[in-house]
């Protein structure tokens, strides 16, 4: 889950992380009314779940509160790579003498956090990574001590030369990885981190993302889901337990497994045809489950065609026969629908399937064509 | 021949009173592993009732069921919040194998869970994986074992639905297998592909390797250097998410595209430069699995 940089800031600052104050605004209005209070010269900032925002022009400085009002109704609405800005944030505008990279996150190969700094601040980590490494210092932290202090001071050290930074430094590292844990993340970034023209350093960007498998046991950082950005199907779909992903094309896919809901769309792409989107049911065969999926898959205004492939190793065919079956009495289907079954007691579920008004496949490849053929005609 | 498992497992199932872990233990058995204990903690002394009667001791912890029983792998199907801590405990027992099947376990506790048992040697399968199954001999986790038939073909996958299918088909064609290993579909797990092409590599038994991989992560591009450089075998691929949109998880808490990295194109591109006969649609696995053989 990606939470906004706002979100990311609370949690730094409650890890202690020097950050500047900021509030959030939905209307010009507000924006206006927030920088008057901080005075000055203040920054307006897109709050959209993508990078990119300075280029999009969504991050503006204003001199006065009237210029935080223009520029917040020219950000307020508009759209970043797809995405809808909602909310800006309004933060008081800082005398930056230097810029920093300090990031964070979990790295799969040593299957630890990996620390990531340069002296290059406000850059893109992994462009800089990828043509100029000898600009970033790595650290692997062991899970099980945590940041040690030599390693804080050390990842510091690569970014200042002046004691009185690389001791600040070291401990925002520190507090940064501490937000890390705390927050369950899977990443976690301040870039910029800035040293002031007073001899400061402080986050005046943050950015997090937190691994799904920790919200259950952290309700304070669950609440920072913003599902306004995304299609309603989706947040209806994580709702009912179901792994879904929106995607463009016009075959509608119901897959039991995520690796099989993956082949299943690029077989449909194989045959010629675009799917529109992922769907993996999981094991279960209970029928609220098949029925909350039709009636994603059946929203859409692109499908034009359903395809179930199920494999029934543990999931017992007929189980999801009868799903399938209770499904359709429930809802109306004015789709064609197409259904492979394969596996444990498959003759039974295509029986039910049968009685019900389907026919059903045994092989993948067929009743992929069959949907491709479908949703074209 | 068989890599990891064989018959001379003798299994512990931690969470046997669950739900899944009940259900899955009677499976177990029928196909022939030998189940000794089961761990619930606050249920020592209480016994599982297999399938054909025969009684299963539960004890309260890891040590106490190996102490008593001489078990040398364990299986766990705790839920996410007490699987990473049921893995370390396995670790601590004496075990030598780890096999964690559950779903959705916190990732920053399983780097240490990981640390923890490389320390003492033992090796984790998984979590969020299906097990292994060596046919005719044992089966440890959720792969059902009527699909899976004795060969020569050695096949691990990060996937569990798409890893049957291709059974299915070897099977169908006559090719049997030595052992399948699902390794999971979690950002972190215990046994990469590099661990199973060595252990099918050593395994005599074993004539060729079916190796199915995801998006996300870039385990089979080392993968395929690795065969590359060290395996005499036959190999065949296959790589699942040609569709998958970047930034987006596709099911699996793996399976993602970050920035520009993990892509299905890197991936068939390392295993074609590396000599690895690819499948363009799951259907044509087994066929060039039997070309290669033949």
């Amino acid at each position: 889950m990606n939470i906004h940089e706002y979100q990311a800031k609370e949690r730094f600052r409650a890890a202690g992380v020097p950050v500047p104050p900021g509030e959030i605004a939905t209307t010009p209005e507000e924006a206006e009314a927030i920088a008057r209070r901080f005075g000055g010269t203040v920054v307006v900032k897109a709050q959209v779940h993508s990078g990119g925002r300075g280029k999009a022009g969504g991050v503006k400085l204003a001199k006065s509160p009237e210029e935080a009002r223009e520029h917040a109704s020219r950000i307020l609405g508009m759209e970043i790579k797809g995405l809808k800005v909602m909310k800006v944030l309004v933060t008081p505008a800082e005398e930056i003498a230097t810029e920093a990279y300090v990031g964070v996150l979990m790295d799969r190969k040593t299957q630890a956090p990996m620390f990531m700094v340069s002296a290059e601040g406000g850059i893109d980590i992994e462009e800089v990574a990828a043509t100029k490494p000898e600009a970033i210092r790595k650290l692997r932290v062991d899970p099980r001590y945590g940041m040690l202090p030599h390693q804080g001071y050390w990842l510091a050290n690569a970014l200042y030369d002046d004691p009185g930074l690389v001791k600040q430094a070291s401990k925002v590292i520190t507090q940064l990885y501490q937000a890390f844990v705390d927050s369950g993340a899977s990443m976690a970034e301040i870039n910029p981190m800035i040293s002031t023209t007073s001899g400061e350093v402080k986050a005046i960007d943050a950015k997090m993302s937190i691994d799904d498998s920790e919200l259950f046991r952290r309700p304070e950082v669950a609440a920072m889901r913003d599902t306004s950005d995304e299609p309603p199907a989706e947040t209806k779909a994580r709702d009912a337990g179901l792994s879904f992903v929106k995607l463009d094309g016009n075959v509608g896919c119901c897959v039991n497994g995520a690796g099989l809901a993956m082949a299943t769309m690029d077989l449909v792409k194989y045959y010629g045809g675009e799917p529109a989107n992922f769907l993996d049911i999981g094991g279960s065969s209970n029928p609220d489950k098949v029925i909350a999926a039709l009636e994603i898959i059946t929203a859409d205004p692109n499908v034009k065609a359903i395809l179930f492939n199920i494999f029934g190793g543990i999931t017992r065919c007929d189980d999801v026969a009868n799903g399938i079956a209770e499904a359709a009495k429930r809802i109306d289907i004015k789709l064609p629908v197409v259904i492979r079954l394969t596996g444990t007691n498959e003759e039974q579920g295509i029986k039910i399937l049968a009685d019900a008004g389907f026919s059903a496949f045994t092989s993948m490849d067929e009743v992929v064509q069959k949907a491709v053929e479908l949703a074209k005609a | 021949m068989s890599i990891f498992i064989d018959k001379d497992t003798k299994l512990v199932v931690q969470g046997i009173t669950g739900r899944d872990g009940s259900f899955h233990t009677r499976q177990m058995m029928e196909y022939g592993t030998q189940v000794v204990a089961g761990v619930t903690p606050g249920k020592g002394g209480q016994t599982f009732e297999g399938p054909d009667g025969t009684a299963v001791p539960i004890f309260n912890g890891m040590d106490e069921a190996v102490a008593a029983t001489g078990a040398n792998t364990s299986v766990i199907y705790v839920p996410p919040a007490f699987a990473a801590n049921a893995v370390m405990e396995a670790a601590d027992s004496g075990v030598k194998l780890v096999v964690a099947i559950t779903e959705g376990v916190p990732v920053q506790a399983m780097a240490r869970a990981h640390a923890f048992a490389r320390d003492r040697g033992v090796r984790v399968i998984g979590p969020n994986c299906p097990g292994i199954i060596s046919p005719g001999k044992s089966k440890v986790g959720i792969l059902p074992g009527q699909i899976v038939a004795e060969g020569p073909v050695g096949l691990v996958s990060r996937s569990g639905t798409l890893t049957y299918e291709a059974v299915l088909q070897l099977t169908n064609l006559g090719l049997g297998q030595t052992t399948c290993v699902g390794i999971g579909g979690d950002p972190l797990i215990g046994t990469n592909f590099v661990d199973c092409l060595a252990a099918f590599e050593a395994d005599p038994d074993t004539k060729a390797i079916v190796m199915i991989g995801e998006i996300g992560g870039t385990d089979e591009q080392e993968a395929a250097a690795y065969v590359k450089a060290n395996v005499s075998k036959p190999v065949v691929g296959f790589i699942a998410g040609q569709t998958a949109p970047p930034g987006r998880r596709m099911g699996h808490a793996g399976a993602i595209i970050s920035g520009s990295a993990g892509t299905a194109e890197e991936k068939v591109r390392a295993f074609e430069e590396n000599g690895i006969a690819v499948a363009k649609r799951p259907i044509d696995i087994a066929g060039l699995v039997q070309s290669a053989l033949a």
